[in-house]
């Protein structure tokens, strides 16, 4: 505990020349630390260090305003992306083709999956953006005129469109993973839809490997 | 008994600089955290590029948990007595002053419209407890989410949707959330994500 000592000579701490009893204090700082240990073990466990980010998203209204034949012709030039359960994820492109079950290739969420097909497709756009990064990055173009650039190459002409479909059994996450491939490929039109029968038949003709639409076939 | 005297050294240790780091580490903890919102039920949220940060104000915050329970909360004790007002007028519900008061204390809610008043007549730590079996009704049948959404929207024109759902949610509950949204005509949200790094494998 603290104390106060008083040394009549031969203390170190002589102030030079005075007659005074010197008294050197020792003060015991270890209920200061263990004050301050609880402190910050109370901010640690009830407060969190990062804001959490979001991601937008801007969903299609409900409201049919397009004739459904124009809706049909974007299909058919655009990947559909199935996120079946148990993490699978399987795309197709154009329209489906339900006589060939191969037509519907499976993927993976990793770098070398959907992520590798989608940025081949959409080389052209990825590397102009890679290009204006680094013009970004040397200066040579300001914030606002990357970002503006970036939005109109993402929605170019020459950008494949995807459509995103969920199957029930996929979890949240599933979709969040799929959006951030989306943003990762700077594929700037996409958009969630309901899934149709037809593509679940297609998954599961695909999980079963063609056994399955033998059962209607008789 | 051994003859050999051993020097007894003192034990105090000097505490100054230890007190010093700890101090710093406080001061830096107390600068820059925020304090995190109770909730009913804690929510991993998936991991994503996007580093758009959440807004701070004006936000109608919808939780949803693993097994699919719809909580809700905002930002403003006003808004929420508001559409508390407005969505019991539509339930031909009226509140006391207490149930206001016990309401708009609450950081998030949700419960069906049947339990509420006798849910706000409970004490706040039986209300934490009991919190995450309820959840606010968002089938077919009985949508009570969509007029929950659609009165707090009224009473606040700039509120911003967004939603946390935790990562192992079926897609089947928030495909129903999305559905209601855009019957209100909700169309813009945001997901809540945590920041993570893009893949390299």
């Amino acid at each position: 505990m603290a104390q106060i000592e008083s040394n009549d000579g031969g203390g170190k701490k002589k102030k030079g020349g005075s007659k005074q009893k010197k008294v050197s204090v020792h003060v015991d700082f270890t209920p200061m630390v263990d004050m301050n240990m609880l402190l910050i073990t109370f901010f640690m466990l009830c407060t969190s260090l990062s804001k959490p980010q979001t991601m937008e998203i801007n969903m299609p209204t409900n409201k049919d305003v397009d004739p459904k034949h124009q809706t049909e012709l974007k299909a058919s030039k655009a990947i559909t992306v199935l996120i079946a359960g148990g993490d699978s994820i399987f795309y197709y492109e154009g329209l489906p083709n339900f006589k060939d079950y191969t037509s519907l290739k499976e993927t993976s969420y990793k770098s070398g999956g959907l992520r590798a097909y989608l940025l081949n497709r959409n080389i052209d756009a990825v590397s102009k953006i890679n290009e204006l990064k680094k013009k970004k990055n040397e200066l040579k173009i300001s914030e606002k005129d990357f970002k503006d650039q970036v939005t109109k190459l993402r929605t170019g002409p020459t950008t494949p469109t995807v459509v995103i479909k969920a199957t029930d059994n996929s979890t949240y996450k599933n979709l969040i993973d799929a959006l951030d491939e989306m943003s990762i490929c700077n594929i700037g039109v996409y958009a969630i839809v309901k899934i149709e029968k037809g593509d679940i038949y297609l998954i599961k003709n695909k999980q079963t490997k063609g056994v399955y639409s033998t059962q209607f076939a008789n | 008994m051994s003859k050999i005297k051993v020097a007894r050294k003192s034990t105090l240790i000097d505490m100054t600089a230890m007190s010093d780091v700890t101090v710093l580490l406080l001061t830096f903890f107390m600068l820059t955290s925020t304090f995190v919102k109770k909730e009913p039920v804690t929510v991993k949220t998936p991991g994503s590029v996007s580093e758009i940060k959440i807004p701070e104000t004006n936000i109608l915050q919808i939780l949803i948990d693993p097994k699919g329970k719809v909580f809700m909360s905002l930002d403003k004790q006003s808004d929420m007595i508001n559409t508390l007002e407005a969505v019991g007028k539509e339930y031909n519900m009226t509140f006391s002053a207490e149930e206001i008061n016990a309401f708009k204390v609450q950081k998030t809610f949700g419960v069906p419209m049947k339990v509420l008043r006798g849910f706000l007549a409970q004490k706040a730590d039986e209300q934490d407890r009991t919190l995450a079996n309820y959840g606010i009704p968002n089938d077919s049948t009985d949508n009570q989410f969509k007029i929950w959404v659609k009165n707090a929207r009224i009473k606040n024109r700039d509120l911003r949707i967004a939603i946390k759902a935790d990562e192992k949610t079926p897609y089947k509950v928030i495909k129903n959330v999305m559905n209601s949204l855009q019957d209100l005509n909700e169309n813009r949200y945001n997901l809540i994500t945590a920041l993570k790094a893009p893949s390299k494998q």
